[in-house]
């Protein structure tokens, strides 16, 4: 799956993960889904919703144990997780949200990763001052702060405007490449993916698996409208296959 | 302003009253404050008042922090709410007149026996409203806390006590009064010194002058604690809440 022969720094192996429905009947969210993600690169899951991405990605973030299967991380490893709410603490300004988040980080990196996202002006506000928008840059923020292995991002441009969604993905994909964190994006967006990932993992309707796995070989700074045009019909002929499964 | 006013008001109305009752049923504001001041005076005003209120204070602790620690084990933990609600219902019924002369029979008139029962007559109140503090926790960072591997301290300090500081603040509120209420009980029926065995003294010797000598700088006392403590700490825990959304759009 690695191109370059690294290390995978995530292996997830889910044999099925059931949830009880409410009206008490069991239902499969996940079966024999399987991927890894070497070291120093971005993967996108792609799938429609309701079809347990946020399920997979609360069951990597060790948020959720009933599951039959294992996910293999680096021991010790750091997680920095941006939710699909920024969960932000209202009752600490966004200096002290990363303060709290990450002890360990010196004053000076925090200003400097606050400034990096346009920030700056913002560090003494508290999260109910801000918008959206700059709520999901400062929850970002502190999920870089504490210098992560793996970075999980669930939809991190959900319920934001066009501009906003384009501002924010240019940041994420610029932080991605200079920092070489592992980065794992939840997403329903195919384009979305396309613009960040090195490899998408598309997942069947549920019970979900992955489907069918995509290597994007353009560097991102490098992506054309046409490549990125011809990536999205191959996905889609992949996902149509699967349906027709 | 208008508190001020209302106090004045008031005042103006117990003078009126005074003018027409009984002096030994009903004395004016001028003779109580000469009773005040006889007891400043000689030193017995301070002695009582600091003794009440060390009572105060230590069984509002103790009741505070026993009943924060068992109201938020009860509203994290079903099993242990189950448990425990029953005996919750049975000490919020228990009049507290039983508990303290239980205390009294069992322990004897001593100082602990006193505090121990304000407190418990305090405890189930704490329990409730913390329990509540403690159901309404926000889950969502709680899972965050998760994620980022929060310490216990950090925890404790950045996500819940700010969740349950309104808690805190209102079992504070109503505690307080009740606690001062229930003290000058505990000392009428056995202490030998404090604002209740002034009290009790004044009702032996039937001297309202007296009794009320010793009442008013007490609930003076007790609104201040009110203005100058709990309100300011409330003001401080919520000063997040109040100011106005930034950034909209592109900032």
């Amino acid at each position: 799956m690695s191109r370059d022969g690294a290390a995978a720094l995530l292996e997830v192996r889910v044999s099925h993960k059931d949830y009880l429905s409410a009206a008490g009947r069991p239902q499969r969210a996940l079966e024999n889904l399987a991927f890894s993600l070497p070291a120093g690169r971005a993967g996108a899951l792609v799938g429609p919703s309701g079809c347990g991405k946020t399920t997979l990605l609360r069951i990597i973030a060790g948020l959720d144990t009933e599951f039959s299967g294992a996910v293999t991380l680096p021991a010790d490893g750091r997680l920095g997780m941006v939710f699909q709410e920024p969960r932000l603490l209202p009752w600490r300004s966004v200096i002290d949200n990363l303060r709290i988040a990450a002890p360990q980080a010196s004053e000076e990196a925090l200003a400097a990763l606050l400034a990096g996202l346009g920030l700056e002006e913002h560090a003494r506000h508290f999260p109910g001052e801000l918008s959206l928008g700059l709520a999901r840059r400062v929850a970002l923020a502190r999920a870089l702060a504490i210098g992560p292995d793996l970075l999980l991002l669930d939809e991190p441009f959900v319920s934001l405007d066009d501009a906003l969604a384009r501002d924010l993905r240019a940041r994420i994909a610029a932080l991605i490449d200079e920092k070489r964190v592992t980065t794992l994006i939840v997403t329903h967006d195919l384009r979305e993916a396309i613009e960040l990932a090195d490899v998408i993992f598309l997942l069947s309707p549920r019970p979900s698996h992955v489907g069918a796995t995509l290597d994007v070989t353009t560097p991102r700074k490098l992506m054309t409208k046409d490549a990125a045009d011809a990536l999205e019909a191959q996905a889609r002929r992949e996902i149509e296959a699967m349906r027709g499964r | 302003m208008i508190r001020l006013f209302s106090l004045l008001l008031l005042l103006a109305l117990w003078q009126g009253a005074a003018l027409f009752a009984d002096p030994r049923r009903l004395p004016g504001p001028v003779p109580v404050f000469e009773a005040m001041a006889h007891e400043v005076e000689s030193g017995a005003l301070f002695t009582n008042l600091g003794a009440t209120l060390a009572r105060v204070v230590a069984s509002f602790l103790l009741a505070m922090s026993l009943g924060a620690a068992l109201g938020y084990a009860m509203g994290r933990r079903r099993a242990l709410d189950r448990l425990f609600d029953p005996w919750l219902v049975i000490l919020l019924n228990l009049p507290a007149l039983v508990v303290i002369v239980l205390a009294y029979l069992w322990a004897g008139l001593t100082e602990a026996a006193a505090i121990g029962a304000v407190a418990l007559n305090k405890l189930p109140n704490a329990i409730v409203v913390m329990r509540e503090g403690a159901r309404a926790l926000d889950h969502e960072l709680d899972e965050m806390a998760e994620v980022f591997r929060l310490r216990p301290a950090a925890r404790l300090r950045h996500i819940v006590l700010p969740q349950l500081s309104p808690y805190i603040a209102a079992a504070t509120r109503s505690g307080l009064s009740l606690v001062w209420k229930i003290v000058l009980v505990v000392e009428l029926i056995g202490r030998s010194n404090g604002v209740g065995f002034e009290i009790n003294m004044a009702f032996q010797l039937f001297d309202v002058r007296l009794l009320l000598a010793y009442a008013i700088p007490f609930v003076l006392l007790m609104l201040g604690v009110e203005t100058l403590l709990v309100q300011p700490f409330e003001r401080y825990v919520s000063r997040w809440r109040r100011r106005p959304a930034r950034g909209q759009g592109l900032a």
